[in-house]
């Protein structure tokens, strides 16, 4: 036995230990920074009136976020109404049928590029699009945008959750005589069901907190309204807003939206997550 | 189809009549010029080392292959006369006829009623009752009524691996296919649950042909009535199984089953 080869290589193993828990310390302090300034702002700023009042005008006092809120619940809601069955059937169309044909690359290439676009060009495209075709911002606009976000997201992951059912599974379906479509649609995609609802949920968290393709599409809205086809308030973009006002109410609400985005998306990534645990682990 | 004239060693009739069949993956030759019949309600054993293409002939019997393009067979399976490799050929309806068992276990994501009767509504209208009959003839079939009849509704999932598969061949019985085919069905059951499944197959022969391919050579001596010895994508050797245990023709198939070989 050779001492010094097995001295380096406790040192060796010492020194990349070290490296690696200065690097995760480093992350976690990070995040914990974060959320400390968050939560200490952000629960100051949250009482009743944050979910009974409407954003306030410049120079009032009080005021609350009831508007953002149910503009952004009514545009992440339309949005997931939207991308879930395009996102899962173009899935199952990847994974169960086009498989090497030139149609299923070529999906795959533009949702991969979709995947990686900045968000802001979606918004300036739904706003290139729609929103100068009718001259005016819009609720609608708005959940264009996100789909567009969104979607690609439900491709991949019900694409990649249909891959990891067993290709046995397939086969045994097919061997009792299944058309392709009750394969896919009874056996896969049901044996699947839990990581294609994780890959929902988590599209949902990534859109709640989108900012730059609303700027451009839903736009906001001081007064309460639920007409879709009207400018409509939504968190993000009132944070946005009053983050960087002058009034220190509006700073306030700004973070308490903040507050409220990141626990809605840290609520449903718990979900997605138990979820995926529980189904999964047979 | 005068192929149908063709009688297997004893006299009987066929099921399945395979002539000149070659099989590729790609370019790679996969099965050489296979000529076999398979009896009527009997069970036909196919032996052989890994990679000798016993799965890959089952594979065949009811088009499996198709999944994937780049496989393809050419020859005749002639299907009680009817050649089944013929481009025509209805896949879902060939495998109706044709049921398949796998080497694993593969319950699907649903309660077990819903495994059997999942395949029998594909090709049959049945009433609630009629189902739940059904349902209970293959479980009773397969040897496993008394062991899940009070969880009906429980995944498939939730039972052990020898009930798993024998649920999977009550799924594959319900459809009353003519011919069952059994890939290695037991390689990954434990002792108990091989016993219960080979004492399965025979009983199953009674109103299905049966054809197996099995890693175990004791397997097939006790549970089937033919044998064929494959090696290297050709059928070497093909009889009665105790002719083929006791004193077989070529020495290729004596090395490999006395272990000298394999």
């Amino acid at each position: 036995m050779d001492a010094a080869i097995y001295r380096r290589r406790k040192m060796t193993n010492r020194i990349g230990l070290t490296l690696s828990m200065g690097a995760m310390a480093l992350g976690l302090a990070v995040l914990l920074w974060i959320l400390v300034v968050l939560f200490k702002n952000g629960f100051a700023a949250i009482d009743w009136a944050m979910f009974t009042q409407s954003t306030p005008a410049p120079g009032s006092e009080g005021g609350g976020l009831a508007n953002a809120i149910v503009g952004s619940l009514m545009m992440v809601v339309s949005t997931a109404l939207v991308s879930t069955p395009i996102g899962i059937f173009a899935g199952v169309y990847l994974a169960e049928y086009g498989d090497q044909s030139k149609t299923a690359s070529l999906t795959r290439f533009v949702t991969d590029i979709m995947l990686s676009a900045p968000s802001i060009v979606l918004g300036l495209f739904v706003y290139a699009i729609y929103v100068a075709q009718v001259k005016h911002f819009s609720g609608w606009a708005g959940s264009i945008a996100l789909s567009l976000i969104a979607i690609p997201v439900v491709v991949r992951t019900t694409e990649n959750m249909l891959r990891l059912v067993p290709g046995s599974l397939r086969e045994a379906a097919f061997a009792l005589g299944a058309p392709r479509w009750k394969v896919a649609t009874f056996v896969t995609l049901r044996a699947a069901r839990a990581g294609v609802m994780t890959g929902l949920l988590l599209a949902l968290a990534r859109i709640s907190g989108e900012t730059a393709p609303l700027l451009f599409t839903a736009l906001n809205n001081q007064f309460f309204s639920t007409n879709m086809n009207a400018p409509m308030a939504n968190l993000p973009v009132v944070i946005f807003q009053f983050a960087m006002s002058p009034y220190d109410n509006w700073v306030r609400l700004a973070w308490g939206g903040a507050l409220l985005i990141t626990l809605t998306v840290l609520v449903l990534n718990i979900v997605a997550r138990v979820f995926f645990r529980e189904k999964s682990a047979h | 189809m005068n192929t149908s004239n063709v009688l297997n060693p004893t006299g009987m009739k066929n099921a399945i009549e395979i002539r000149n069949l070659e099989f590729f993956y790609g370019t790679f030759k996969g099965l050489k010029g296979i000529n076999l019949d398979i009896a009527e309600h009997k069970v036909t054993a196919f032996i052989g080392p890994s990679g000798c293409g016993k799965s890959t002939l089952l594979r065949t019997l009811n088009r499996m292959y198709s999944l994937y393009p780049g496989q393809r067979a050419e020859g005749q399976i002639n299907l009680y006369g009817e050649n089944i490799l013929d481009p025509k050929q209805d896949l879902n309806l060939l495998r109706a006829r044709v049921g398949m068992v796998f080497q694993k276990p593969t319950p699907f994501p649903m309660s077990i009623y819903d495994n059997i009767a999942f395949g029998v509504k594909l090709y049959e209208n049945l009433s609630r009752s009629e189902m739940d009959d059904r349902v209970e003839w293959a479980l009773s079939k397969a040897a496993i009524w008394n062991e899940v009849k009070d969880k009906l509704g429980q995944s498939g999932l939730s039972l052990s691996g020898g009930q798993q598969q024998r649920l999977c061949i009550a799924r594959t019985v319900a459809v009353k296919p003519k011919v069952i085919l059994l890939d290695e069905p037991t390689s990954a059951l434990d002792p108990i649950s091989t016993a219960k499944v080979e004492e399965l197959v025979n009983e199953l022969k009674n109103d299905y042909t049966v054809a197996i391919v099995t890693h175990n050579m004791q397997q097939a001596a006790r549970v089937s009535d033919f044998t064929a010895y494959m090696y290297l994508g050709e059928l070497i050797e093909f009889g009665q199984t105790e002719q083929i245990f006791m004193k077989p023709n070529r020495q290729e198939t004596e090395d490999y089953i006395t272990g000298r070989f394999g």
